[in-house]
């Protein structure tokens, strides 16, 4: 926790959510959700279904509108009209728990794709960039195939792969191991994993709470669109303060 | 009826029925098909649009020109379309419009609704996580649009929009009555020059059945065949 906030001090975070809410009409998503992810940190976010936690990470890049409060990414307001939405996501990256993969384009094509027409690489530097990355998420003989033809597990990892490709400064997790089967689910969780040590800035959404004990530096809880705890890891874990986070965590982890 | 049925009509008649009238009668198909796929899919894209005045002129246009039957958009163009060109052009007199290009405008603007209902069913099947993805890496509208959406709805549909193209390719005989030299206008032509009623519209009917036969089978194969790909 102190090491946290020293780190806090020292640069600003790299994402900022400042008093978020969300409302479809008279429905509330969210209300009140601030929190910060600092440079390198990985902040894992949890609650139980339906609490607004895919919401809230989607507000982040500013694929979901939200009418209040304000959302920072390395110090770009999301929400402002001025912003440059397309500029900010292009180096924010993100994977969702479907994957999304291109089905129409190669592996290769699908992790070229956005180097070419968003950043302007040249299509053999991009072609060089995806090799190496597939070959980091251990897939390169995979190049040329499509998306159908690979597994869940595979084609998580190449998600991951192509968001990496941007160069991101940081990424978002949207559920990335809901839709796999139990199997395959370790296999993404360790290209996350080796991730978070070479000190990339995640916010990961998921019910992995292994993963979290494992590579998490702090744990945000959300329920009923609310953000409960943001503490560090241990803390929350060991001695959660909410009577819902303790509840869910009993569940979650005693079943 | 088929008592004096006489072969030799066909044998005579048969390179100007093909070359000139079934020849136009593709053509005409062809690039209403092309201009009525793209202005199909731009019709789509501003139904779908959250811009309303965009989606509300795109299904006022779809609706209004699906409840009219084609034989009379297609008389109404003819006689209409001197005055709309000379009224878009800001010219005092009406306009010299072919009766060529008349019909291909027509078939274009008609066809066009058909087509987009096909393309908005075929956007609309493409999931929302897909945009996102798209949106994710930094696309613009546009490039979603062109990259993500579209190639993956128009192979969806590619069997539907073919099958519409078949409609068309039949639809096209009706320019018959703005007398085009079509491969229906052709061979009533040479019936009435040759007496040979009967010769004439049965050969026209089997062509046009073989040939829409063929195609059918050729959209069946296609639809199996994506089935597997995906």
């Amino acid at each position: 926790m102190e090491k946290d906030e020293k780190t806090d001090e020292k640069a600003p975070p790299m994402i900022l959510l400042d008093k978020v809410g969300k409302h479809y009409g008279n429905f509330r998503v969210l209300s009140g959700c601030s929190m910060q992810v600092a440079k390198g940190e990985v902040v894992v976010v949890c609650g139980p279904s339906g609490s607004g936690k895919s919401t809230l990470i989607k507000c982040v890049n500013g694929l979901e509108p939200f009418q209040e409060g304000e959302i920072f990414v390395n110090g770009v307001s999301v929400g402002a009209a001025s912003t440059d939405l397309s500029k900010l996501r292009s180096h924010v990256g993100m994977v969702f728990q479907n994957f999304e993969l291109f089905p129409h384009m190669t592996i290769l094509e699908n992790l070229t794709i956005a180097q070419i027409k968003v950043i302007k690489r040249d299509k053999a530097e991009a072609e060089q960039r995806a090799v190496e990355l597939l070959h980091r998420v251990g897939l390169r003989i995979h190049a040329t195939r499509f998306p159908g033809q690979l597994s869940g597990g595979q084609q998580q990892r190449v998600a991951i792969a192509r968001a990496l490709a941007m160069d991101p400064i940081c990424m978002l997790f949207d559920e990335p191991t809901s839709a796999l089967d139990p199997e395959m689910i370790s296999e993404v969780l360790d290209v996350m994993t080796e991730l978070a040590q070479d000190g990339m800035t995640m916010m990961c959404v998921t019910h992995e709470m292994g993963f979290a004990k494992r590579v998490a530096h702090r744990v945000a809880f959300i329920d009923q669109g609310e953000i409960v705890e943001d503490v560090s890891k241990d803390e929350f874990f060991d001695h959660p303060r909410s009577e819902r986070a303790a509840q869910f965590l009993s569940r979650i982890l005693h079943h | 009826m088929f008592g004096n049925f006489d072969f030799q009509a066909i044998v005579r008649g048969w390179h100007a029925l093909i070359f000139e009238g079934l020849a136009f009668t593709l053509e005409v198909t062809f690039l209403a098909m092309i201009g009525g796929t793209i202005l199909g899919t731009v019709l789509a894209m501003m139904r779908l649009s959250s811009i309303k005045p965009l989606a509300w002129f795109s299904g006022a246009y779809v609706n209004l020109l699906r409840s009219v039957p084609l034989v009379m958009v297609i008389f109404w163009f003819y006689f209409m379309a001197p005055y709309i060109g000379a009224w878009i052009i800001g010219a005092e007199r009406p306009v010299q419009v072919g009766a060529f290009a008349s019909a291909l405008i027509t078939f274009i603007l008609f066809e066009a609704c058909y087509y987009c209902e096909i393309m908005r069913a075929g956007i609309q099947s493409i999931p929302a996580g897909q945009a996102n993805a798209g949106y994710a890496l930094g696309f613009s509208y546009w490039q979603v649009m062109r990259l993500v959406i579209l190639p993956q709805a128009f192979r969806n549909m590619l069997p539907v929009l073919l099958t519409q193209t078949i409609v068309l390719f039949q639809d096209v005989s009706l320019v018959y009555i703005i007398s085009l030299p079509d491969f229906v206008t052709i061979a009533s032509k040479i019936a009435q020059r040759d007496n040979r009623l009967v010769e004439m519209y049965l050969f026209v009917a089997v062509v046009y059945f073989a040939l829409c036969l063929a195609l059918s089978y050729v959209v069946r194969r296609l639809r199996a065949r994506l089935t597997i790909i995906r």
